[in-house]
């Protein structure tokens, strides 16, 4: 222990981090990898951002969830949409979109602030005992449900006049702002505003759809998010019924190519930061106490419901913010990217480098990579369809021997967590009050009886 | 006598709810019966059911795996694209009627099954059971792809031929079927001789009670590991026919073809409540009933019937979150 | 009764300050009544105990102070406060912790963090100073950190404070689980057969520790135990419970001679049936 802080924690990752990123694009400007291997890298390190989410809230939380594809479709379209009409207006104004979308977040964000500020559920909760004192039960359930159903429809209507109101301000501080910059300035800004933008579409809906579903617990919620990442597939198939530049099933083409690895490596290093800090925090603790058991975590003060919501919120944020990058590597999305077949990597991912370990995350989203693509190089001519009839064999061996994942819950370096300062530990001598010390002769007396 | 006031007001607000719910959802159906007709809707009921009926002889094999081992088994939807593959074969190639052909489904299947659980899951029996269900995923995966090759099945669309001819019936307007005939009868069949084994067999005895508690089953001298293998069988058993009752009715097979039957069987038997035999029947036909009339009546209905099936999902979830039939769980503090 | 109300009375008045208060409090499972009618006042600072045989539904009665079942009838009130029906974690805040009859640590997290977990509610920072490390998060968490190093301290566990939990001996995961709930700063600390499993020894030292834990945080205990040695010998006061009914409360002393709790106890075959005939 004396050893490890010799040498700060931070230290060799930082080095590792840089040297990584250094040998990329030194490999890259060089030539010796090619343009394939170079976005199988990047598409590995967006992966990445991806399954961290998901370890969040499978590894961490210890909500099995199956919809993570979903999140990151929204993630997707939502940036896409936003850089799209920057490029080539759809909505009628450059930043139509982007204004759009934030001020139907905002307009959610003061539905859920007046629903939890005006303490909705209490509310709903003293409804109902006041009514069951005059009423059968199934009466107050209905007079309740009727009651809270006219006051959060009242609510939403505040909710979309206050987005009403925030589109027209940010669509002018936008034009102001933004437009008036020349396009080499205005455009990594505007990227960072649709990556943040899909990365917290993602998130709102997360919590949204996670809020009701969570309590369900275990499989129940695993096939519930499934059920919602099939959902938002079909969605995307018929998404040219609403918003035609969506392109529905034929896929969404021409959306700027601004993902690079500087963009990447930001992201996986910000998405760790993020994490890392989130995990060793007071909630990060409570995060993983629910895991543990979700009664004793209660019974400690955990509002567990809060909690897995948020893990669920943040999971969801860095699966937008991946789909956002993905959606700018190729500059073309389509449904069948986020079909269900695709939608297990993530969970293979982080089942492989360990649950409940960011470096294991990470390692197992390169490896994931290297084996789909290797597979690739290696097989002959003519046996390309072996790819993914070897491709389950291997998984299928990985699981039969080490079935804990690669890192088990270990971390490496900055990720392993802060060791608390050394202190001498003050023990209070301990003074024994007077027990009134049982006598043998009472339970002689109780069994006399 | 103020407490009888509200007492009375709040009733009457609620009745009136009640009422305008009932009379919205009266006219609903009815907007629903003329809008093209109730022949038509009937029609679109009855295809429903039977699609219900293919989806429970798949659903129960769910059912009954997640009862017995609590492994959402993946690979359950592709033994049942086996299922189909091995009559269209038998038909085809050897020119087999159609009885010789199911049961011959029914037996490949059968004994795909048991290897699958025999090499990929047994192993992982005191493992956490996130590595089964990787493993299931796998398994799928590999009978996808594995069955997609072009010496295997290849990975086109092949047109199933029908061992019989198509007698049609006509009553009033409406459209009978042998092939419904034949769905409908055969299936019951099934779940009665499934039922009889589960109720009445000393091994249907040995399943309940490996079901309910593994270890004092073992106590009790049950061959846990024999038992959970003849679970499997039957299991799969049954999805060999429901994969040769589909082709019969959507007589368009592929290796692919089991992904989303499967999926919507499995939530068939969510729906009812997984480990429960009536459950996952009953719940399939709602599922059944629910796509077919998704597709008939909601505009774009054919695009958008997964949606709706999911969507039911979820709303079932929050009203009742084990299912029509499950019983609440409660953990002992 | 000295306590001045009847047995099977809801509590009117106090004469001593009363933390808490339940009354005719009932619990059924589907047609089952675990409890039914359970009322029961604990004074400040007390050392109560809660008796009964097996299955006599103690537990169920601590789940519901607790917020875990939700009873179907009846009031728990705490300072004053009506309870009932109220999450888990808003007890808690509230200011009641407990340990569990089958041990429930955080079986995979340190001793250490196991601790701290339990200070989030009541001290922790925020969740941007958490991601960020700005603000309070650097003196809010070395306050959480030491105190809980000095709560471990308490029990004897500071040298293990970065041992898994599930690893800890059967004796230590006890002292951790109470040392977690002590955590939660509560004033009033519900436990739940403390030395179950614990040999003659264990037990004597453990009673020892629970006298001086109330002394040292100034709390109210109220403590479930079969162990008739345990209870008569630190409780003040004394509630037996069968059947899902309270059959005698008052000290331990009262508690010995009382005849129904003999019998329940004893379980002799013909005060079974005389419970039962009742």
């Amino acid at each position: 222990m004396r050893l490890r802080r010799a040498i700060p924690t931070w230290l060799p990752t930082l080095l590792v981090a840089i040297l990584l990123f250094v040998a990329v694009s030194w490999a890259k400007s060089t030539d010796r990898i090619t343009v394939y291997w170079f976005q199988v890298i990047q598409l590995a390190a967006i992966t990445a951002i991806s399954a961290l989410g998901l370890n969040l809230i499978y590894g961490f939380n210890g909500q099995f969830s199956l919809g993570h594809i979903g999140f990151y479709a929204i993630g997707a379209y939502g940036s896409a949409l936003v850089t799209k009409d920057y490029m080539a207006t759809w909505s009628g104004n450059p930043v139509g979109a982007l204004s759009w979308m934030m001020a139907a977040q905002l307009g959610l964000v003061a539905v859920l602030g007046i629903v939890s500020g005006l303490r909705i559920g209490d509310r709903r909760k003293t409804l109902h005992a006041w009514a069951t004192k005059y009423v059968l039960p199934h009466e107050a359930r209905t007079i309740t449900a009727v009651a809270s159903l006219l006051m959060l429809m009242v609510i939403v209507a505040i909710g979309a006049a206050i987005a009403w109101v925030a589109q027209k301000a940010l669509l002018a501080l936008l034009v102001a702002t933004l437009l008036r910059l020349s396009q080499e300035t205005a455009q990594p800004i505007l990227f960072a505003l649709a990556l943040l933008n899909g990365g917290t579409m993602a998130a709102l809906i997360s919590y949204l759809v996670g809020l009701p579903l969570l309590r369900l617990g275990s499989d129940y919620f695993g096939i519930a998010t499934l059920g919602f990442a099939i959902m938002v597939y079909t969605a995307l198939q018929n998404s040219d019924m609403v918003i035609e530049t969506m392109k529905g099933a034929r896929g969404m083409v021409a959306i700027p190519r601004w993902t690079n690895w500087g963009w990447v490596f930001a992201g996986l290093v910000l998405a760790l930061i993020l994490m890392r800090n989130l995990i060793y925090s007071s909630h990060g603790r409570a995060i993983k106490s629910v895991r543990e058991d979700e009664i004793a975590a209660q019974s400690m003060g955990v509002d567990i419901t809060r909690m897995k919501a948020l893990a669920f919120a943040f999971g969801g944020f860095f699966a937008g913010i991946a789909g956002g990058l993905y959606a700018h590597l190729y500059g073309f999305l389509h449904p069948s990217t986020f079909s269900l077949v695709r939608g297990f990597d993530p969970l293979i991912i982080i089942v492989f480098g360990g649950l409940g370990s960011m470096t294991g995350t990470v390692v197992a989203s390169a490896m994931f990579a290297l084996v789909i693509e290797g597979l690739r190089v290696v097989l002959p001519q003519g046996f390309e369809d072996w790819r993914f009839v070897i491709y389950p064999v291997l998984l299928l061996l990985v699981m039969l021997l080490r079935q804990q994942g690669l890192l088990g819950t270990n971390e490496w370096g900055w990720l392993r967590a802060p060791l608390p300062p050394e202190r001498d530990i003050p023990v209070p001598a301990r003074q024994p009050g007077t027990p009134q010390v049982v006598t043998a002769s009472v339970e002689e007396e109780i069994s006399h009886a | 006598m103020k407490h009888s006031i509200t007492k009375w007001s709040l009733r009457s607000v609620v009745w009136l709810i009640y009422a305008a719910l009932a009379v919205g959802i009266l006219w609903g159906v009815l907007y629903i019966v003329q809008l093209n007709g109730p022949t038509f809707f009937f029609q679109a009921l009855l295809d429903g059911v039977r699609l219900g009926f293919v989806y429970a002889l798949i659903a129960l094999g769910y059912t009954l795996v997640y009862g017995i081992v609590s492994l959402i088994n993946f690979a359950h939807g592709d033994v049942f694209m086996v299922g189909a593959f091995a009559s269209f074969y038998a038909i085809t190639q050897y020119g087999w009627g159609f009885v010789p052909a199911i049961l011959f489904a029914m037996i490949i299947c059968t004994v795909l099954n048991v290897v699958i659980e025999r090499v990929a899951y047994k192993p992982l029996r005191d493992a956490p059971r996130i590595a089964a269900l990787i493993t299931a995923i796998g398994v799928s995966f590999f009978l996808e792809y594995f069955t997609a090759l072009r010496w295997v099945f290849g990975a086109d669309f092949i047109t199933y031929q029908r061992p019989f001819p198509v007698v049609v019936w006509r009553f009033g307007g409406l459209i009978i079927t042998n092939i419904t005939v034949i769905i409908i009868g055969l299936t019951l069949l099934l779940l009665f001789v499934l039922q009889y084994i589960i109720k009445r067999t000393k091994m249907g005895k040995a399943m309940r009670a490996t079901a309910l508690d593994k270890s004092a089953a073992r106590l009790m001298g049950i061959n846990v590991n024999g038992i959970i293998s003849f679970t499997f069988a039957l299991g799969a058993a049954l999805a060999g026919a429901g994969g040769v009752l589909f082709a019969i009715a959507f007589p368009q097979i592929w290796t692919f073809m089991g992904l989303m039957p499967g999926l919507k069987a499995f939530v068939a038997a969510v729906l009812g409540g997984i480990g429960s035999v009536p459950g996952a029947f009953v719940g399939s036909l709602l599922m059944g009933s629910i796509d077919v009339m998704v597709v008939s009546f909601v505009p774009m209905g054919s695009r958008l019937r997964d949606l709706f099936a999911f969507l039911v999902l979820i709303i079932v979830f929050l009203v009742k979150p084990t299912g029509i039939f499950g019983e609440p769980q409660s953990e002992k503090v | 009764m000295p306590d001045g109300h009847d047995l099977f009375m809801c509590p009117t008045h106090t004469d001593r300050e009363r933390t808490l208060d339940i009354c005719d409090l009932s619990k059924m499972f589907g047609g089952l009544r675990a409890v039914s009618d359970f009322t029961m006042s604990v004074p400040q600072d007390g050392l109560y105990g809660l008796i009964g045989p097996n299955g006599a539904g103690k537990t169920t009665v601590f789940n519901m102070i607790t917020g875990i079942y939700e009873p179907s009838d009846g009031s728990i009130q705490f300072a004053g406060k009506e309870i009932n029906g109220l999450s888990p974690h808003v007890i808690t805040l509230a200011g009641i912790a407990r340990t569990f009859q089958n041990i429930r640590l955080f079986q995979n997290l340190n001793v250490l963090d196991n601790v701290r977990i339990a200070f989030h509610q009541h001290a922790g920072h925020g969740l941007l100073e958490g991601i960020t490390r700005l603000g309070r998060f650097g003196q809010r968490e070395r306050v959480i950190t030491e105190s809980a190093q000095d709560l471990l301290a308490v029990f004897g566990l500071q040298d293990r404070q970065f041992e898994i939990a599930k690893n800890l001996p059967y004796g230590a995961q006890r002292r951790l689980e109470i040392a977690r709930a002590l955590a939660a700063e509560p004033r009033l600390l519900l436990l739940d057969e403390p030395a179950a499993g614990m040999n003659p020894a264990e037990t004597e030292e453990l009673m020892a520790m629970i006298h001086f834990i109330r002394d040292r945080f100034k709390l109210t205990i109220l403590l479930i135990e079969h162990q008739m040695r345990v209870v008569m010998g630190i409780c003040e006061w004394i509630t037996v419970m069968d059947f899902g009914q309270v059959i005698a409360r008052g000290t331990p002393r009262d508690i010995q001679n009382n005849e129904k709790v003999v019998e329940a106890y004893l379980g002799t075959q013909v005060g079974r049936e005389r419970l039962h005939a009742s």
